[in-house]
């Protein structure tokens, strides 16, 4: 899932400025899963903004909505008068829940509540942590199903380095190695075999670093007849 | 420096005592926070003629200084022959070829390939690392710019191409223990032709990790120079062994450092004394170093302490090296 967290309630009304009338906009996926932007978090930065502002004497008008999936236009055409009456919109979505918005509302005023920080997983109660960096060339078959790309500090294709130190990075003990847990797992497999050969440099044009990326399925478009 | 000939790949100074079956000796020189080419000149007086070369750090610990390349040009004119670090923390493949090409046109020989510190550590945590190549692939790449005369993505090189005796590290002391005498023999494979391990203080330990090598047979394909250095004061042991992710200093070497202090009054005195154990222990180190099999050489690094190195080499009995340039 995408995992995000919340901005401080400072920045989020540094953000708002001076509009009077605010949609909070949740999102019903990724950020309800991980309690940063659901209708719950909605609700209660709803009333924490009410609060805020009227003790600053400035009381704005907040209200709230919450969508299935903020970043599919199509979910968001239901709140279309919502949106359009409000003078700012603060989306409790990812990043991509955002720009969907600005997107499908372009004389709307779009803001972000949450910082999206990665794609990961709950690893226990209350702890997410990273697991993909959406590389475009998954090489997890060789690596015993764990990233290197997204759980070593230094993306390295052909550790650990001289920093792993009993299991955990140079970086900080709070980090695994990757590379120490990928040669236990490989070890305990019975494929070390996998680590002797040396991996060549990795073609990041599937990365970010190929520019922003698109996918297209001819097979699933639409005649440009039906497109309207 | 002379072009390669005789059978030499870089003909650089290191690479010819390690090919002679000499032990060899290197130290490190740390370029300054500044813009200063006199601290470069005056370090490398301090080292010329006690080391066959000195490796110049690339931003170490992730902390800005004066760059390997420029650093290594001023000591290679002050005539002490460099071994240019390059880290794979700041620059991309494009950025490296094209300073590999100006170290070679400015006459540098010797390389040493690295991973390098995160930039948590250093003076700019707020940077956005590189590693788009990891220390093994740049040893693949600048083998390649040398024996293939390409560039890394397969371009032939036109004109001269950069020959470098290339160089890369290990850590005998990182983890996996059992993986770092197979991850040596995976640089070797990249095509490293000699290789500067992490700080010995644990010789035990190193003994074990280059059985494992010689076992494997990979000290016959690489040179490896052992990584030793001189501890200043009983702090900066504990902070070695216990700061310093990777680095084993056994609680006999730090009891050794702290009791050299003991009972001396004059602070000046005292740090005399636990500098004089320092080098001690370090030229001890060297010795034990010489016994083991597949050593073929070491490393000193006396950070920020360059004049200790000449001490070190004479007590250890290495003085004179051997000079096959003319240059040291």
């Amino acid at each position: 899932m995408i995992v995000a967290e919340q901005k401080p309630l400072e920045e989020i009304k540094g953000l708002l400025g001076e509009a009077g009338r605010i949609l909070i906009v949740g999102c019903g996926t990724c950020v309800t899963v991980c309690f940063a932007g659901g209708e719950k978090e909605a609700g209660i930065l709803g009333s924490l903004l009410r609060m805020s502002t009227r003790l600053d004497g400035a009381s704005k008008e907040v209200t709230e909505v919450t969508v299935q999936r903020q970043c599919e236009w199509e979910y968001l055409d239901a709140i279309h008068d919502r949106v359009t009456e409000a003078d700012s919109v603060l989306s409790l979505g990812c990043g991509v829940g955002v720009q969907a918005l600005a997107e499908r509302y372009p004389n709307a005023i779009v803001v972000p509540g949450l910082d999206t920080k990665f794609m990961g997983l709950p690893v226990e109660q209350g702890v997410w942590a990273e697991r993909c960096a959406a590389c475009g060339a998954c090489i997890l078959g060789l690596t015993g199903g764990i990233c290197p790309i997204a759980r070593c500090s230094k993306q390295l294709l052909n550790g650990p380095c001289g920093g792993s130190a009993k299991g955990k990075c140079e970086v900080s003990p709070e980090i695994d190695c990757a590379w120490q847990l990928i040669y236990a797992q490989l070890k305990a497999q019975g494929r070390l075999h996998l680590l002797m050969e040396i991996t060549p440099p990795k073609d990041w044009r599937t990365s970010r670093d190929g520019g922003p990326r698109r996918i297209v399925r001819e097979d699933l478009r639409l005649p440009v007849a039906e497109k309207a | 420096m002379t072009e390669s000939s005789n059978g030499y790949k870089s003909g650089s100074n290191l690479e010819k005592v390690l090919k002679n079956g000499l032990f060899a000796v290197t130290a490190e020189l740390g370029p300054p926070k500044n813009a200063d080419g006199e601290v470069i000149r005056k370090k490398a007086a301090i080292l010329k003629g006690f080391v066959e070369a000195a490796n110049i750090t690339d931003n170490q610990t992730a902390i800005v200084r004066m760059s390997s390349i420029g650093a290594g040009a001023l000591a290679w004119q002050s005539g002490l022959e460099p071994v240019i670090q390059m880290t794979c923390r700041d620059r991309n493949r494009l950025g490296m070829q094209s300073d590999l090409l100006g170290a070679y046109a400015l006459g540098l020989r010797n390389i040493l390939c690295l991973t390098g510190d995160h930039q948590t550590f250093g003076n700019h945590p707020q940077a956005k690392n590189v590693h788009d190549m990891d220390s093994l692939q740049l040893v693949q790449m600048v083998v390649g710019l040398r024996d293939k005369n390409c560039f890394q993505c397969g371009e032939e090189i036109k004109g001269v191409n950069p020959r470098f005796f290339v160089g890369a590290a290990e850590n005998p002391f990182g983890d996996p223990f059992d993986w770092r005498p197979y991850r040596l023999g995976k640089k070797a494979k990249a095509g490293a032709d000699f290789i500067q391990t992490q700080l010995i203080y644990n010789v035990p330990k190193f003994r074990e990790f280059m059985k494992r090598v010689v076992d494997l047979g990979v000290h016959k394909q690489v040179h490896i120079l052992a990584g030793v250095g001189p501890l200043k004061t009983p702090g900066a042991a504990k902070y070695m062994r216990d700061q310093v992710p990777g680095m084993d200093v056994p609680g006999e070497i730090v009891a050794r450092m702290e009791a050299a202090g003991k009972g001396i009054e004059d602070k000046k005195a005292k740090a005399a004394a636990q500098k004089e154990e320092g080098v001690r222990i370090c030229v001890e180190i060297i010795q034990q170093m010489r016994e083991i099999e597949g050593v073929a050489g070491v490393h000193i690094m006396a950070i920020e302490w360059e004049e200790a190195v000449p001490t070190i080499v004479e007590k250890a009995g290495l003085l004179p090296r051997p000079v096959f340039n003319g240059n040291a």
